[in-house]
């Protein structure tokens, strides 16, 4: 009877209680980096997403362009931002948007791999992010999916690090409160990639991620390896219904 | 390749104040940082940024490491007659940028 409770506890840990009312990140920053989210001169994002624009229609390495399939201004990519990360069927496996633009890049254009984070990759996941933006997050956890999703459920309820600390201490019990001088956010990841001002750059959903484990001073999982999709993958199904707001400004 | 952003409202009445805004992409290294091998990054900031509407200079500006990185500014002018608006920068590595947009004075 004992073994039975306590197995019921550990079956209720499982699933955290998840922030309501729904809040995206920008709630949680300051006026000032607010507006300039929501101005798109100002928001240096956009200088990414500008940059973007002119790889999407710049030659690969067999002279396909990205626009000649998808078209120049890239209205045909509305919407996919908000279903990433999914699991693909052409290459088996769950991918996140920067993943899928490299594999398409591969296959299609021949060109060599860009690294994760270099500025380029940035650029054209910006472009086509940009293109989902106000639209719904709505990811699929079913099918193939599933088990991603579960892994990125444990990893989410799991203590790591000296801190000892898992992410649904802070971003489901402790949102709305402040850690130091920052404000604890639901950790919704409708803003990436984003600009955030203490890097001084754009940055990826994973490198943000890192930075989280690098805070409870927890081993980082590599960016693009299979703990931080499946994470994102369970990320974005807690934000499931909020507006993709890429490329958001964050402090 | 410098990569940048200027708008100004391309019509304006005479005697009218227009805003003109600039969003430049650029590290702005400050010099103090340092690599994760110790060594420094040399510092490489946009160093002076002019603006010109036709042959007058309307801003002049001097920038040192106190700049963010991807600096914006924004000012205010009283365009005198219709003109390129011509904006022209160089940082320490030498690297010149330049971008323009054109006012009609009507």
């Amino acid at each position: 009877m004992l073994f039975l409770a306590a197995f019921a506890c550990a079956a209720v840990a499982q699933e955290p209680k998840r922030p309501s009312p729904l809040k995206p990140g920008p709630e949680f920053q300051s006026p000032d980096v607010r507006a300039l989210q929501a101005d798109d001169f100002a928001n240096p994002g956009m200088l990414w997403v500008a940059r973007g624009g002119e790889l999407w229609r710049a030659p690969g390495a067999n002279g396909k362009r990205c626009a000649d399939c998808h078209g120049a201004d890239a209205a045909s990519m509305k919407g996919v931002a908000a279903r990433h990360p999914r699991h693909d069927p052409s290459l088996g496996r769950l991918t996140d948007l920067a993943g899928r633009i490299e594999a398409c890049r591969s296959r299609h254009q021949g060109s060599p791999d860009l690294a994760r984070e270099s500025p380029e990759a940035l650029a054209l996941e910006a472009f086509v992010a940009h293109q989902s933006r106000g639209l719904p997050v709505a990811v699929s956890t079913d099918g193939p999916a599933r088990e991603a999703y579960e892994r990125g459920r444990s990893l989410y309820v799991a203590r790591v690090g000296q801190l000892n600390l898992a992410c649904t201490h802070c971003h489901d019990e402790r949102w709305g409160r402040t850690l130091l001088a920052e404000p604890i956010s639901q950790g919704h990841p409708t803003g990436w990639p984003a600009y955030r001002l203490e890097w001084q750059s754009l940055g990826s959903l994973h490198r943000r991620l890192r930075a989280c484990f690098f805070g409870v001073r927890a081993r980082q999982p590599a960016a693009g390896s299979e703990e931080l999709l499946a994470l994102e993958l369970y990320l974005a199904d807690r934000a499931r219904g909020l507006a993709v707001e890429a490329p958001g400004v964050r402090r | 390749m410098a990569l940048a952003r200027l708008q100004v409202s391309p019509s304006v009445r005479a005697g009218e104040a227009v805003e003109v805004r600039l969003l430049v992409q650029h590290p702005m290294e400050t010099g103090f940082r340092r690599e994760s091998d110790g060594r420094a990054v040399p510092m490489n900031v946009v160093n002076s940024l002019v603006c010109r509407l036709g042959a007058v200079e309307v801003l002049r500006a001097e920038f040192g490491s106190g700049v963010s990185a991807n600096p914006y500014l924004s000012f205010w002018i009283v365009p005198p007659a219709s003109g390129e608006l011509v904006v022209e920068w160089v940082d320490d590595a030498g690297v010149k940028g330049r971008v323009a947009a054109t006012i009609a004075v009507t």
